[in-house]
């Protein structure tokens, strides 16, 4: 081994404490970085391989009945490559020990051999055969969360009657990704996909050689719009409700939406992670290497040529780099494992192949090589541009001023300590400035990865509290008369009942056509509010249509012009209807009209199709039991549960994601800090030294050093509270999708979260550089020069 | 002779460099008096510079005790050493050791800040001939101007100990003999205790008494009748 060699791992040795910090950065950031970005192609490849192997539809159509003949006729529509009708229905679910009532979504299958499209996964157990018992296979996120399993027997209400299901096997479907009611959070607790025989199912709902859902995939260059209209017009006359693409089907909408939210945390944080720690590579180790100013001239002096010494740093670079590499690539592999763990739960996808990319890898390693190789070299041309005998001496003694408070006149009562501190700062301002930027980003990366919580809390809160006040929502399989929400509110329990209208819609406007439901409410609807952006309640006007404020955005409308309204039920009415006011709706994009007009505008009498209750908790399983018995009841949501599901899996995969963020970010501020810290000391410590001599204590030194450690990190935090905001305003706005907006509300707890996380990380360098000065050589000091 | 208030008896010191010992004092006996000026000469390596910073409080000994008046320093730990070189010692280094960011009244000023009864900093660079740079920077000054403002900076504290290694060592002739008469000045006007460290033997002159050190031990001690002035010597 070359002597040179010696000392390169000697001085790797004796720096270890900035070794160890610098490279925990970069193992930090390359961690965050192949690990998140590796979960995120991982998803992306689960859902490709997913909706390819298993024939995921891309257009689907709801019908009230439609005979079978009809589907040789749809076939020969151009730009079906395939289509496949079934049956599909929602029922009732009884559980034994379940008091609340549980929704279960039917859906008819050819027993033997299956879906032709959206093709099921078994995941455990085998295909269902028909028998004497009617058998079934169950979506596996209800099957995990009800601990339900084949061999287990559950109850439906098949329009009407109790049907006992035996479950034969857990099945995922690309259909089913994330079961959810009607686009609301999935609630795995309280809804589950039940797929059984197809004649059995059709029998029971009266559809025997019919249809009522039909799934179409499309060839690849046809024109979606074109397809719709075609397929609507066939199926009008049977109760089509509109045919759809796969961006207005449910799962699809919440799996996108999710992986949409995991791309823009997931890609976005980790890269800017990538850059910050680049960043400060360069930064910390220019400035490790311009404290060896004298050992380089030493060297050059001895003979050593400049490129020797280019290539000494150069290694020591490397290996530091080499070794945080390394170490992120555990992490991230640990990571990766782990979030693509999470999302496998939630998303149910056959496989997630998560996997170390090597070219994110590359990514990482080649971005923090190439920031400390430019830092390195920028800090050895400075010293070799030098002649040896310049650079053996030390650099000229630093100049200094009055600091710019002292400039505006005598300020005695500044006191020394502080006028050192000031002085030190001013003299060196980019240096001062790039440490806070340094403590800045830590605090903005802090801010902008917990934020989310705070936007989630805020979603809740204004959804939930302010303008979904209900705590159940009864659905009935058809529309009823308004006196069935009357027998509702005097059933057990139920404090107050309000009966709504929904209806699905197209709502046209120039060329903007979407696709959604339109609810009718009563004037004097308390349980579900429209609320305006303070969150005011808004009166239902007597005429007209209110529309989700991102709705009417889209549809480029506002209040005063007329939109075009298509019912997808009943007669499928046109109307111009007058746009009365705007909502503020941050989870959906929805019309809402008075409940008369709307049955006016239908030609019904006075039907509603659900009821929104309040509950009285202490007879809420009395109620239970008789909403089971209602026969016209499809469906009965618990918003408690929901939320609950909610919290428990999207909110907590945002939660644990970042958490660990947040402690990467914590070793970006101990990796700044630290350094300054070490640098500064290493060229103080011969001042310090020197007060230690004249009769000052430990503390008062550490005083001198750590002041102006504590301004800097001040500083940054100051920087880094406005910074966070920025970077969270821009995630949110990158996260934005169509169905969902993130507002920017960050809680005081956040602030305080970032503040003191970099605080700790601050303080624990301090302590060890605190260390490092009471281990001051005081005799040294003496026989030497600065 | 006045009262001795530097006391060491048995005074030792080994330092363990690898796997030799280096001994540096051995069993150095020695007292020092009130307001004496005593010079130590010597080689590099004689032990000199290690007898002044057990006295000054950087250092303790291996063995055996060295007290200032009734504190025993040699039994002293690291807040009590601090304590002693902040009520009783002035230090002046070699290489003047100034805080470079701050101006010469500010360095002067830093230690009345922990000293029990200072003078007023425009006093003490009144006593060193620097009253008219008071709002200089370290880096504005001349090195003999910058000694002096650390010999201000010593006394500024009314110290009743003077420690002075090698001051004049990076200075010229003219310059020296400037720093040395501020020092000679501080101990027969202040009444400090002065202890010199120097390879030059021609300052010796200036002392009370000169202690030789040699090989970690005091080899001869010689007394002035008189004590020369600066301006009288020459090297």
């Amino acid at each position: 081994m070359s002597m040179l060699h010696r000392k390169l791992y000697r001085d790797l040795w004796s720096m270890k404490g900035q070794v160890l910090t610098i490279g925990l950065v970069i193992a930090s950031a390359t961690g965050g970085f192949i690990g998140s970005l590796g979960t995120f192609h991982a998803l992306q490849q689960a859902r490709a391989a997913f909706y390819g192997h298993y024939r995921f539809a891309n257009i689907f159509v709801e019908v009230k009945r439609a005979p079978q003949s009809l589907l040789q006729q749809a076939a020969r529509i151009s730009g079906v490559v395939d289509l496949e009708a079934n049956v599909v229905a929602s029922s009732q679910l009884l559980l034994p020990g379940v008091p609340e009532p549980l929704i279960a979504r039917l859906v008819g299958v050819r027993t033997g051999v299956g879906p032709r499209l959206n093709r099921l996964h078994i995941r455990r157990g085998r295909m269902i055969e028909s028998g004497a018992v009617l058998e079934t296979l169950v979506d596996e996120g209800f099957a995990s969360a009800r601990h339900l399993g084949p061999g287990d027997d559950v109850t439906v209400l098949l329009n009407g009657n109790r049907q006992r299901l035996r479950i034969v096997g857990i099945g995922l479907s690309p259909e089913y990704i994330n079961p959810s009611i009607g686009g609301a959070f999935p609630d795995p607790k309280g809804f589950g996909v039940f797929w059984i025989d197809e004649e059995r199912l059709a029998d029971s709902f009266d559809l025997k050689d019919a249809f009522n859902h039909l799934s179409v995939i499309a060839a690849p260059l046809a024109s979606e719009p074109q397809l719709l209209n075609e397929l609507d017009a066939l199926l009008h006359p049977y109760g089509g409700r509109g045919a759809y693409g796969r961006r207005d089907q449910t799962s699809d909408r919440i799996v996108s939406q999710e992986m949409n939210q995991q791309r823009v945390l997931g890609t976005v944080m980790p890269s800017l992670f990538v850059w910050v720690a680049a960043f400060l590579l360069n930064v910390v180790l220019g400035r490790q290497i311009a404290t060896q100013r004298e050992q380089i001239a030493a060297l050059k002096a001895l003979g050593y040529g400049n490129g020797a010494i280019v290539r000494y740093y150069l290694e020591f670079v490397a290996i530091v780099v080499a070794c945080g590499v390394g170490v992120g690539i555990a992490i991230g592999a640990w990571f990766g494992s782990y979030m693509t763990g999470l999302y496998t739960e939630f998303f149910h996808f056959p496989a997630v192949p998560f996997r170390i990319e090597p070219e994110l890898v590359g990514i990482a390693a080649g971005v923090c090589t190439g920031a400390g190789f430019g830092g390195a070299l920028f800090a050895i041309y400075k010293v070799v541009k030098l002649s040896p005998a310049q650079a053996m001496h030390p650099p000229a003694p630093p100049r200094y001023r009055r600091s710019l408070i002292e400039r505006f006149g005598k300020v005695r009562w500044i006191p020394t300590a502080a006028r050192m501190i000031l002085r030190n700062l001013e003299r060196r301002p980019l240096r001062s400035g790039l440490a806070a930027v340094g403590v800045g980003a830590a605090v903005a990366l802090i801010i902008a990865g917990t934020f989310w919580w705070d936007a989630i809390n805020y979603m809740i809160d204004v959804q939930f509290n302010a303008a979904d006040r209900s705590d159940a929502v009864i659905t009935f399989i058809e529309p009823r008369s308004r006196t069935v929400g009357f027998d509702i509110g005097r059933l057990p329990g139920v404090i107050r009942s309000e009966p709504y209208r929904a209806v699905a819609v197209k709502l046209q406007s120039a060329q903007h056509l979407y696709r959604t439901a339109l609810i009718g409410l009563g004037a004097q609807s308390r349980l579900h509010r429209m609320l305006d952006v303070h969150q005011k309640a808004l009166d239902m006007p007597k005429e007209g249509l209110m529309l989700s404020d991102r709705l009417a955005e889209r549809l480029g409308v506002y209040p005063g012009d007329s939109v075009q309204i298509e019912m997808l039920e009943g007669a499928r009415v046109h109307r111009d209807v007058r746009v009365a006011g705007v909502v503020h709706d941050l989870f959906s994009m929805m019309g809402y009209m008075d409940i008369r007009a709307l049955n006016r505008l239908m030609g019904e009498a006075d039907s509603i199709s659900a009821v929104n209750i309040r509950l009285d908790r202490t007879h809420q399983n009395e109620l239970f039991a008789r909403i089971k018995a209602i026969p016209a009841v499809a469906t009965v949501s618990i918003k408690e549960n929901s939320l609950a599901s909610f919290r428990e899996t999207s909110a907590r995969n945002v939660l644990v994601f970042t958490s660990i963020f947040t402690l990467f970010a914590a070793t970006i501020a101990v990796g700044v800090v630290y350094n300054s810290a070490r640098v500064s000391l290493a060229e103080r410590a011969w001042e310090l030294a020197s007060l230690r001599v004249l009769g000052f204590s430990r503390g008062e030194v550490s005083t001198f050093l750590l002041g102006e450690l504590a301004i800097e990190v001040s500083m940054g935090i100051i920087a880094g509270l406005w910074l966070g905001g920025r970077l969270a305003a821009l995630l949110a706005d990158m996260m934005h999708s169509e169905t969902f907006r993130i507002p920017i509300v960050i809680a005081p707890r956040t602030y305080v979260i970032a503040v003191l996380t970099t605080l700790a990380s601050g303080a624990m360098s301090a302590l060890i550089v605190r260390q490092r000065i009471d281990r001051l050589d005081l005799v040294g000091v003496l026989k030497m020069r600065e | 002779m006045g009262q001795a208030v530097l006391i060491a008896r048995g005074l030792t010191k080994d330092y363990i460099m690898g796997e030799v010992v280096v001994h540096a004092l051995a069993a150095v006996d020695l007292d020092i008096y009130a307001a004496e000026f005593v010079v130590l000469l010597g080689p590099s390596g004689s032990g000199k510079s290690t007898l002044l910073n057990i006295l000054g409080g950087l250092d303790t000994p291996t063995r055996g005790s060295a007290c200032w008046r009734d504190h025993d320093l040699s039994r002293a730990n690291e807040s009590e050493l601090t304590r002693y070189r902040r009520d009783h010692v002035g230090f002046v280094f070699q290489f003047y050791n100034l805080i470079p960011s701050l101006t010469v009244l500010e360095n002067v000023a830093l230690v009345t800040e922990i000293a029990r009864n200072p003078m007023p900093p425009e006093e003490a660079l009144k006593w060193v001939g620097l009253s008219a740079r008071l709002d200089h920077f370290p880096a504005q000054l001349s090195g003999g101007e910058q000694q002096r403002v650390a010999i201000a900076r010593a006394i500024v504290k009314r110290p009743e100990l003077l420690l002075c290694d090698e001051p004049t060592g990076a200075l010229d002739h003219e310059t020296g003999r400037l720093v040395l008469e501020a020092i000679a000045r501080v101990n027969a006007e202040l009444g400090t205790t002065t202890v010199v460290i120097t390879h030059n033997a021609v300052i010796g002159r200036m002392a009370d008494r000169v202690l030789y050190l040699m090989d970690g031990r005091i080899h001869r001690v010689e007394r002035n009748s008189t004590r020369a002035k600066p301006v009288e010597l020459s090297w």
